[in-house]
């Protein structure tokens, strides 16, 4: 997708890791690096985008993805304004292009948009001014890049290189943003082997065609594996045509210590959040040792001013990296 | 205008085995002749058909004309005359309008509208059931009578087996025509696209080829035991193609059609979240697309159809599962027919055989004729002048095609249907 690469290979907008080259992944997360003590530091702020103005643009609700944005926008001192257009004008019948056309009259430089519809982010970096980014923060079932290259980032900082690693990925891919996304960057980092577990029902037909291998077994998926990504199951999902019971999903794909063990022994959890406890995953494994998770949130924040950086410009300085 | 002459123009009737160079001379509502003598044709305006083809005027399965209803897209007028523009001289409305055409009300105010305007001849299909729905019968033997050429279920399932039954029943003891789009109404409901590697990449929510093939075995089964006379539209998948050449292997006499995306793209052409292809039957794979090609190319697919659905722009400006499905298609349908003929996917006679001749047949229409007294249904065309399907060139109120921007054969100068004749300004 050359939508949101400029001829000199930066990023003009984040929609989609598809189509992204390692080098910039790798890029992007080296600058992660070089911010995650900033990030860490909530007194502390880099005056790289000062001037700048952010317009978190969601149009589905989230507090937490919606905060790690205007936490990360506000670190590198931009002005950030944050607008819930789900309870605003476009339920009031205005259309997705008048609302783009009345905020760019405000003179943004990023819109920070997520939205119900898979490719939406794509629809709006099509249709906006020039000049003005657009950051995907999640598009239906499509793509949520910076989910994908914070979790990328976080097994970085575990496990080194990608080559040798197996990385499963369980739940409800089928209609998982993160799940796309990430099986994507951690392809084009050249993890060793990709796997999904789940039910059919919660798994696209034509996955294996992706490169990833497919077990329907949650103990055989789970085996050897060297890190394993839990998805948050959707509420309207746990009951009727896609699975018979919460109680049932929980015995046949709940993360469990027992499940745990048959992985590799330094295997590390994750999950993007909000988890369900009892559900995808037992509260043991979510505050056990090997769980990531709470790491994958202030990562989040680091990820996310490097991207914002990158696509506004800003050159980030290089800075001892944090331990 | 009273008598026109077309001199020397390469008629293409293969229904008549004409295929020669020859003069016509006509009027409206009225054909004086082949070859008239100098003295018959005195007096008449001339038009130089040489170096251009004259065919039967072609046929379109499905074309929404959006009114009632949706008059912001398009209306009777406006679509039926960008349908005779394009050398297409009758179209079928299907029954879902808004409201849908379950009345005689509905039928009489489309028939009505139809004969105001000065286009191609409008055909109604009347629905199966009262609103679509899945509850009750609709009065077929009203609509009927009030002119509809057949009834159907276009663009909406049955999911209720007993009331398909019942309706297909009830149109066999009247004799009537029913024309079905095989739909599961569960299996795939909100689909947006063909449930494949696309969807699967793009997050797209699915439309299985089970929507199709289960409602498409059910129906036939039903139209095997009630002896409805029925033509299954839009068939988009491989399989169904597969289903339908057994069926009509084993001696059931049923036709069916593909619309004309089908038989070109495939579901990468939704790539990147491209609205103009959010099609209904959606795009699929290049294997189903290339079985529809062949199924067109033997006979199994009896005819194409433009399945011309035009949109404001508005309505596809949106991201892609918002936008609303379909395409405009009267206006591309002449090219991309005799863009098969030039890839040699299709004679010329097997192009106006599909999208002439076999939906006269389906419909019950007679086929054009030459003889003098015979009604004027024909085209004249440059099959060799070629041009680009954009917002210019186009004549229908919706410019959304998939095909926007493609380099097209074919230029219609004159077309003519019964009393109702329009001629290229030169």
């Amino acid at each position: 997708m050359t939508l949101q690469l400029a001829p000199d290979g930066r990023l003009k907008h984040l929609l989609t890791i598809d189509g992204l080259p390692r080098k910039l992944i790798e890029d992007l997360l080296d600058a992660s690096d070089s911010l995650r003590s900033v990030a860490l530091r909530g007194n502390k702020k880099l005056p790289l985008l000062r001037g700048r103005t952010i317009i978190n643009l969601f149009f589905e609700a989230s507090t937490r993805t919606r905060t790690t944005f205007e936490l990360a926008a506000e670190r590198l001192s931009a002005d950030v304004v944050n607008l819930d257009v789900a309870s605003s004008s476009t339920s009031k019948g205005e259309s997705l292009l008048d609302t783009l056309a009345t905020l760019e009259a405000m003179h943004c430089d990023m819109f920070v948009v997520r939205h119900p519809d898979s490719g939406a982010a794509h629809f709006i970096a099509e249709h906006v001014a020039p000049g003005v980014a657009v950051l995907n923060a999640g598009d239906g079932r499509h793509a949520h890049p910076t989910q994908a290259l914070l979790d990328a980032y976080t097994i970085r900082r575990h496990k080194q290189r990608f080559e040798d690693l197996t990385i499963a990925v369980v739940g409800d891919v089928l209609h998982s943003r993160v799940a796309r996304s990430e099986l994507r960057a951690f392809g084009i980092l050249g993890a060793g082997e990709l796997r999904v577990i789940g039910p059919r029902t919660l798994l696209p037909p034509s996955i294996e065609e992706l490169g990833v291998r497919v077990y329907t077994d949650m103990d055989a998926g789970v085996a050897n594996a060297d890190v394993i990504i839990m998805l948050r199951l959707q509420r309207e999902r746990m009951r009727g045509v896609f699975l018979p019971s919460e109680s049932e999903y929980f015995r046949r794909y709940g993360l469990t210590p027992e499940r745990l063990a048959l992985a590799r022994p330094d295997c590390i959890v994750m999950h993007p959040g909000p988890m369900n406890r009892g559900i995808e995953i037992a509260s043991e494994v979510a505050d056990g040792p090997q769980s990531v998770i709470l790491e994958q949130v202030s990562n989040g924040l680091a990820v996310r001013m490097a991207v914002m950086s990158h696509i506004l410009g800003a050159q980030v300085p290089q800075m001892e990296a944090s331990a | 205008m009273s008598r026109v002459l077309i001199r020397g123009a390469l008629v293409r009737f293969p229904h008549l085995s004409i295929d020669r160079v020859a003069d016509v001379l006509f009027e409206p509502g009225r054909v004086l002749g082949l070859d008239p003598g100098p003295a018959q044709a005195r007096g008449a305006e001339i038009i130089d058909g040489r170096g251009r083809w004259l065919i039967p005027g072609l046929v379109d399965l499905a074309t929404r004309l959006r009114e009632p209803g949706a008059t912001h897209k398009g209306d009777i007028r406006s679509e039926a005359t960008a349908a005779l523009l394009n050398g297409i001289t009758h179209v079928v409305l299907p029954p879902d309008t808004r409201p849908v055409v379950d009345s005689t009300a509905v039928v009489e105010l489309i028939l009505r509208r139809a004969r105001e305007g000065r286009g191609a001849t409008v055909h109604v299909i009347g629905a199966l059931t009262c609103g679509l729905g899945e509850d009750s019968l609709a009065e077929l033997g009203a609509l009927r009578a009030a002119g509809c050429i057949a009834v159907g279920n276009i663009g909406r399932a049955i999911g209720n087996s007993n009331l398909l039954r019942r309706a297909l029943q009830y149109a066999a003891s009247l004799d009537l025509p029913v024309h079905l789009q095989a739909l599961d109404p569960w299996i795939g409901a909100g689909g947006v696209a063909h449930e494949g590697r696309v969807a699967a990449l793009q997050g797209l929510a699915g439309i299985p080829e089970t929507t199709e093939t289960l409602a498409l075995t059910r129906d036939l089964m039903l139209v095997e035991e009630t002896g409805v006379r029925a033509h299954f539209a839009r068939l988009s998948c491989a399989r169904s193609v597969a289903i339908l050449a057994d069926a009509k292997a084993r001696g059931l006499k049923v036709t069916a059609d593909v619309a004309m995306p089908n038989v070109y793209l495939n579901e990468h052409d939704v790539l990147p979240f491209r609205s103009a292809a959010h099609l209904m039957p959606p795009l699929r794979t290049v294997a189903d697309r290339d079985a529809l090609q062949a199924g067109l190319s033997s006979g199994v697919i009896d005819a194409l159809c433009s399945d011309h659905q035009p949109h404001d722009a508005d309505a596809k400006l949106k991201p892609f599962p918002s936008a609303e499905p379909g395409a405009s298609g009267v206006d591309s349908f002449l090219g991309l027919g005799l863009k098969l003929v030039g890839e040699r996917l299709l004679s010329v006679e097997s192009w106006l055989e599909r999208c002439a001749l076999a939906p006269r047949r389906i419909l019950g229409l007679p086929a054009p004729q030459l003889e003098p007294g015979a009604v004027p249904d024909f085209a004249l065309l440059d099959a060799a002048a070629d041009r680009t399907l954009d917002a210019s060139t186009m004549v229908s109120r919706g410019k959304n095609t998939p095909f926007y921007g493609w380099r097209l054969p074919g230029r219609v100068d004159l077309a003519t249907v019964a009393d109702r004749l329009w001629v290229r300004e030169s």
